[in-house]
């Protein structure tokens, strides 16, 4: 395949940034969308111009390390899958290819298509976890059975790989599909009920101060989420959220 | 300097217990006096970090991605092994370290090996109290899955995610403690350098990643928690970022590097589909607990699958080869991944493989769902001679067990595993080597530590399914947190390390030429340009087997291809940006130097064990052939070249288990 780039180039987080074009050729439709774009990058390094900065680690969708607006898609076209496991079988030859960073207010650009999405860890910090010390003498796992439904549910919460795209997505920049995943894998379970006031209240709070939006219902982060995280851990959250607010 | 493993006296299961008792403890208020630096946010270092803080140390935690949440640790799918015995069939501690030793090929340290298997049960406790979402039954209670090389089954599992929900479990513990500033979080650096002062680990020099400048931070302790090698291949599991470079800088320093030629192939990975290829990608070992690994018995079948006339779901029962079964009667399709990986090359390279490249087996379901189509009808009443309702009930029970990496499956190679068997093939995933660390972790440099995969300690010639993540979190939450103390113990008066030292000022001196050599080199090409090439030399003649010649050709071009690499390579940009290639660069130059030390390691075992399988050493039916007199640890000593590097040997001793050859038959 032969195809057209169009690729957001900006040297730094003070750099104005602009739409660049570049063609390559010879694309094999068996290629990941990023190894396709080792392979610009290669031609651009031996021409001895700057490679096309982005963000990747595993190339097996689990890290969430990588992220990428592909023609106006969060993980470009195909649904539960991350920029990396998008194959160039999705593109046809002659196609042009319109490639920019996820943008939101909270997720500077640090270079190119690379941003900065440390937004997410700090609101983790205000809350995302169970408050237990490693003293090795927890109970024993067995001792509180967890229904199979709630254990279930509560994990397809958490595989949640914080990649941003749900955010990148929303018209409001919100991150509550983000927030709500977490906040829901502990509503769920006994052990996170303890703290659960405290948590949704933290989060929420971090949240608003990172400068994410709110939630309007419109639902698109659920379609481009890579793990199908669904809108009812938003739902739930708002539950939580409402509890915690009356209590106090 | 001679090694002293450090192990306690007295009988094998009360050492630990023992020796908790007589080490050294830091009181609380004292605990506030010390700092600690981690590099790596993987099981291993995510939790030795929690942990830590939580004790009351102040912990620096460092890693090269964006967030201590991408570490690969996160990619690991199938799960890890607990000796809780929940299923009542027949664990225990003593078998979980049974099987660790005999599936390591007897190359691993005892007293490692059983304190793993002892803290083990703990780990499932921590973890569920932390709230990670284990799989569980309808009664409520947890689930297990088998693994291969073992006879019960005592793996834990999240879906095909478990790594993930255990690092997620870790990175909470983490978050804790970062909120209450107990850790203090380098996202986005890379250490490059350890620093040695008065012969003890004080620190370390890291470029920051976003912004290119080269930071010293000081602390009492280092440790490593930054994982395997394995791309020293160029192709494997790892992630695109894994890297030997902090353990290599470490090894440069003084920290002896163990068995570096122990590597784990994995069986079950997606075949390479063209040069373009990046990275490899691994379907979890439990997929052999239902699937059935085969090659067409004729090669006039292999031609005709090969050529596309014949599909492979055509294919006759009786034409069909399940090798591992006729081979390995007792456990059949769940043999050892060494032994599995080793069976696959020898179809493929008979000349069965079944893809264009011939390196390809499959990987079927058809007899699993099956089974459980029939199983679900007669549960559900209904009628068990409908086939296509038997197919549908199968599927529905296949998809519940393994959907998400099924799903994986179809994305990458455009083909639907529940019509038609997978194709697999053996890729590396893991490595036993790494740097050589006493009982209590601890490197040949006082005050470096090492952990998880980034030490050698307790997997031997060869890991065991589900093992890596029981090693990573052992390490972190049970056995670090102590033996550190007792080393802490005497620097409860030193006070702040200034970075100011000569120490740094050379350290620093050195990774700033360093980076300066890769940017004004100006070469013709491009960094993976050298990767690819070392990768190959690797796969070719260090991999799956390998002979004399081969391996002294393979030190030869290595060291060739360093030189040349040092002369032509090219890095654009700056220093002090965003770059990389740059990054990259110092990796591959580590990679360049570990490879050549890898062959000469694997040179020097003549015999087969585990992962390493020397073509001069096989049994007559073409097994693995141990010999007694290389039953130890090849700790190496950097001296300059890695062909200059120094052999200290631990001799192992077995006194609780009888060394015998290792069978699955």
């Amino acid at each position: 395949m032969n195809l057209t780039l169009k690729i957001w180039r900006q040297k730094n987080a003070n750099d104005k940034g602009k739409m660049v074009d570049y063609q390559v050729s010879d694309i094999s439709p068996d290629m990941s969308f990023l190894e396709m774009l080792d392979v610009l990058n290669n031609e651009l390094i031996e021409k001895g111009d700057s490679p096309v900065a982005f963000d990747h680690d595993c190339r097996e969708g689990i890290c969430g390390m990588c992220s990428l607006y592909i023609n106006g898609e969060a993980h470009g076209p195909g649904r539960k899958i991350t920029t990396c496991q998008l194959h160039m079988r999705m593109f046809k030859d002659d196609d042009t290819i319109y490639i920019e960073p996820f943008r939101a207010k909270a997720f500077p650009v640090i270079k190119d298509l690379v941003i900065d999405r440390s937004a997410f860890d700090r609101v983790q910090y205000a809350g995302g976890f169970i408050s237990v010390n490693t003293s090795g003498n927890t109970q024993d796992a067995n001792s509180i059975p967890i229904s199979k439904h709630a254990a279930d549910e509560a994990m397809d919460a958490a595989t949640c790989i914080g990649c941003g795209a749900c955010v990148a997505t929303c018209k409001n920049s919100s991150a509550m599909l983000f927030v709500g995943a977490k906040v829901s894998q502990y509503a769920l379970l006994p052990q996170g009920k303890v703290e659960a006031t405290d948590r949704v209240l933290n989060m929420i709070h971090q949240m608003d101060a990172e400068g994410f939006g709110n939630c309007t219902n419109t639902g698109a982060c659920e379609i481009e989420c890579p793990k199908g995280i669904s809108l009812e851990n938003i739902a739930r959250m708002n539950r939580e959220y409402l509890k915690a607010s009356l209590k106090g | 300097m001679a090694l002293d493993s450090k192990i306690p006296q007295g009988p094998l299961a009360d050492k630990w217990t023992k020796h908790k008792n007589d080490i050294n403890l830091v009181n609380p208020a004292n605990k506030r006096l010390i700092d600690v630096i981690i590099v790596g946010t993987g099981l291993a270092g995510g939790s030795a970090a929690a942990t830590l803080a939580e004790l009351g140390y102040n912990v620096k935690a460092f890693c090269f991605q964006d967030s201590p949440r991408r570490a690969h640790s996160i990619a690991a799918q199938g799960g890890i092994n607990a000796a809780k015995n929940y299923q009542g069939d027949g664990d225990s501690t003593y078998r979980l370290f049974y099987d660790t030793v005999k599936g390591g090929d007897y190359r691993s340290r005892e007293a490692n090996v059983y304190r793993l298997a002892e803290v083990s049960s703990n780990i499932i406790d921590q973890c569920v109290a932390q709230g990670v979402p284990f799989a569980r039954d309808y009664g409520g209670l947890l689930d297990n899955r088998s693994f291969g090389g073992v006879l019960v089954s005592r793996t834990f599992y999240a879906k095909g995610q478990t790594g993930q929900q255990l690092l997620l479990g870790a990175y909470s513990a983490m978050n804790r403690q970062i909120g209450r500033g107990k850790i203090k979080m380098y996202n986005r650096h890379e250490m490059l350098d350890v620093v040695i002062v008065d012969g003890k680990a004080r620190g370390i020099i890291a470029r920051n990643l976003v912004t290119g400048e080269i930071e010293r931070h000081s602390a009492h302790a280092v440790v490593l928690g930054t994982g395997g090698y394995g791309n020293v291949f160029f192709l494997s599991t790892n992630a695109m970022g894994s890297n030997v470079t902090a353990a290599w800088k470490a090894h440069k320093r003084g920290a002896y590097f163990a068995n570096p030629c122990y590597t784990q192939i994995h069986p079950t990975c997606i075949p390479v589909s063209g040069d373009h290829q990046s990275k490899l990608t691994l379907m979890s070992e439990s997929l052999r607990n239902d699937g059935r690994i085969w090659v067409p018995k004729h090669k006039k079948d292999v031609e005709a699958i090969r050529s596309g006339n014949l599909k492979p779901t055509q294919l006759a029962e009786e034409d069909r080869d399940y090798y591992l079964e006729r081979r390995y009667p007792a456990f059949g399709n769940l043999v050892p991944r060494d032994v599995a990986s080793r069976a696959a090359k020898e179809r493929c390279d008979e000349g069965y493989g079944v893809n264009a490249t011939g390196e390809a087996v499959y990987l079927d379901f058809a007899a699993a769902i099956l089974r459980y189509g029939k199983e679900q009808a007669h549960v559900k009443g209904l009628n068990e001679d409908d086939e296509t309702l038997i197919n549908k009930l199968g599927k529905d029970v296949v998809k519940a067990k393994y959907g998400n990496l099924f799903q994986m499956y179809e994305k990458i190679a455009d083909e639907n595993p529940y019509e038609t068997p997978m194709m697999i093939y053996p890729a590396v995933h893991y490595t036993m080597g790494g740097v050589w660390v006493d009982y209590n972790l601890q490197t040949t440099i006082p005050g470096l530590y090492a952990i998880g995969e980034a030490n050698f300690s307790d997997h031997g010639a060869n890991r065991l399914g589900a093992s890596a993540l029981m090693q990573g979190l052992a390490d972190g939450y049970f056995v670090l947190p102590y033996t550190i103390g007792d080393y802490l113990s005497h620097d409860i008066r030193t006070g702040t390390i200034s970075t100011d030292l000569p120490e740094f000022e050379e350290a620093e001196k050195k990774v700033t030429e360093s980076i300066a050599h890769f940017i004004n080199n100006k070469g013709s090409k491009s960094v993976d340009y050298f990767h690819r090439r070392l990768g190959k030399i690797m796969w070719d003649k260090c991999g799956m087997s390998r002979n004399e010649k081969d391996l002294k050709v393979a030190i030869e071009e290595i060291s060739a291809l360093r030189k040349e690499f040092y002369k032509e390579v090219l890095v654009p940009g700056t220093a002090d940006e965003f770059n990389e290639q740059l990054a990259k660069a110092g990796r591959v130059a580590d990679f360049l130097e570990l490879g050549e030390l890898f062959a000469k390691d694997a040179l020097l075992r003549e015999e087969s064990a585990g992962g390493h399988f020397r073509e001069e050493y096989q049994t007559p039916e073409g097994e693995a052939m141990r010999r007694k007199e290389f039953q130890f640890v090849s700790a190496w000593e950097y001296k300059g070249e890695p062909k200059d590097a120094v052999l200290h040997e631990e001799v192992l001793e077995y006194n609780n288990i009888e060394v015998k050859e290792r069978s699955y038959k």
